[in-house]
């Protein structure tokens, strides 16, 4: 079994690496966005974005200063690790990243809004499992600020509403939340399950690298019509106008109830941080970018 | 490269356009909802607020730092302005702020009383922390750290700080409301073109 303590290591190295280092996907993205911008004033802040990303890596520097909430994404073998375990690492591994990063403590009561200073609390770090038989944990951080998250979007349309309906919902719901959450986004697009379903799986798509189609067939095709859609808008970078609002849009799909389109938007903003490691039952890391 | 330097003259706020980028140099007022509340609670008694804000820039952020002998800021992207912007240009009133520096805009109303105090917004590109950090000359003063780091008044020294669009200048340019229009177009457009009908 996975000794407690090397999860704790992992976590919080990822969880470093995550605040001050994007992922290899969104760095490109973010170069051919910046090549791709017709209009001056979203060329110049692409500009600004890419020297910070490069500024925030050199100097081991949280690329934003809203660390987000911590996501953990787990795909454990039961025989080599104890999800128990795992639950318990992740706690450590939050307070220990929040000293050692620093990471700003943005953890509160929901309704005291009392801050626990540690990023941890009831229900925080968020902790998701999937299980595999084939001997490896795969552990994947992902940090997600407030500004993005707070544009989350769940509508349950009417079946009848089709394709059509979903892009309508996904474009309306990109104009209105303007330049809050600092585009150029990602969108994860969660079509059909139980409503948290949808929710789940939208999220979840996020973790997907930027560029690879979805499943099948029918979600890489509604991917591009979103894609399409989204960047003919004019919103632009930071909703100051221009031709790049997304740098993807990312299509999870589950089987619904004949009744039910249930249509879940993750929004996420151009700082997408997430970073893995795949461990194996020996304790043997092997990071990935 | 246009670039500002503090204390701000009228007569510079008055020459700048939406549209236009500079570059600040010199005090920068790093504050949030907590802070601006209490500034102005402050303000309203008729007591000094322990920075003196006339002709400078007021930046919506709270930053990551540490304190190593003195503070040093790690990381300082800006914040939504929305969220307290009624207070951010009482503040312009009452206390002389020439430039208001945040993400996201403001309301219509809230946009023609900061012209009406003579000052005007800039843009800073959301999530970019760690470039204004390295801006940052030095840490002048920290205040109030009682409401914790990130809410808590900060008065640092720049150089170079930007690029800072202009998005609302004293002629009645606002760039959010110029986007907002053509997105509007854009969105009847696209969906005339795909779905037809309103689910």
């Amino acid at each position: 079994m996975i000794e407690e303590s090397l999860l704790v290591d992992v976590v919080t190295r990822l969880i470093k690496r995550s605040a001050t280092t994007l992922p290899s996907d969104v760095k490109d993205a973010l170069k051919r966005a910046l090549d791709e911008e017709g209009e001056e004033l979203a060329k110049r802040q692409l500009e600004a974005i890419v020297e910070n990303v490069e500024v925030a890596e050199r100097e081991q520097l949280p690329v934003c200063q809203d660390t987000g909430l911590i996501c953990l994404y787990v795909d454990l073998d039961p025989s080599i690790c104890d999800p128990l375990a795992v639950e318990r690492a992740a706690v450590k591994a939050a307070r220990r990243a929040t000293q050692e990063v620093p990471l700003r403590p943005n953890v509160v009561h929901p309704l005291t809004r009392h801050n626990t200073g540690d990023n941890v609390g009831l229900g925080q770090p968020y902790v998701e499992y999937s299980f595999n038989r084939e001997g490896y944990v795969k552990l994947t951080v992902l940090l997600k600020g407030a500004g993005s998250e707070n544009m989350t979007k769940l509508s349950m349309l009417p079946p009848l509403a089709g394709l059509e309906g979903i892009v309508r919902f996904v474009v309306d719901s990109v104009v209105e939340a303007g330049g809050a959450p600092c585009p150029p986004l990602v969108l994860g697009v969660g079509v059909g399950g139980v409503a948290e379903e949808a929710l789940r799986l939208a999220k979840a798509s996020l973790l997907r690298p930027i560029g690879r189609r979805g499943g099948c067939e029918e979600a890489a095709k509604l991917e591009a019509l979103l894609l399409e859609a989204v960047n003919s808008t004019g919103l632009g970078c930071m909703g100051l106008g221009g031709r790049v609002t997304a740098l993807d849009v990312h299509v999870e799909l589950a089987y619904c109830h004949t009744a039910s389109l249930p249509v879940a938007i993750a929004f996420q903003c151009w700082a997408l941080r997430r970073a893995s490691a795949k461990l194996t039952s020996k304790g043997e890391v092997t990071w990935l970018s | 490269m246009a670039e500002l330097t503090t204390p701000i003259s009228e007569g510079e706020i008055e020459k700048l356009r939406a549209g236009d980028v500079v570059y600040l140099n010199g005090l920068l007022v790093v504050a949030r909802d907590k802070a601006h509340a209490r500034l102005l609670e402050l303000l309203s008694r008729g007591q000094p607020p322990p920075i003196e804000l006339k002709g400078l820039a007021v930046y919506h952020a709270g930053p990551v730092a540490v304190k190593v002998d003195g503070w040093r800021i790690l990381s300082m992207g800006p914040t939504t302005s929305s969220r307290f912007e009624a207070k951010a240009v009482e503040l312009a009133h009452k206390a002389g702020v020439r430039l208001i520096i945040g993400k996201g805009g403001l309301n219509p109303e809230a946009t023609s009383r900061l012209r009406q105090a003579k000052a005007i917004y800039a843009s800073y590109p959301g999530g970019v922390g760690a470039l204004p950090a390295k801006s940052v000359i030095k840490v002048v003063k920290v205040e109030w750290l009682d409401l914790g780091l990130p809410e808590a008044l900060w008065l640092v020294e720049v150089r170079r700080f930007g690029p800072l669009l202009i998005s609302v200048d004293l002629h009645g340019g606002d760039l959010y409301l110029e986007v907002k229009r053509k997105v509007e177009e854009n969105r009847l457009r696209i969906l005339g073109l795909g779905p037809r009908r309103q689910p």
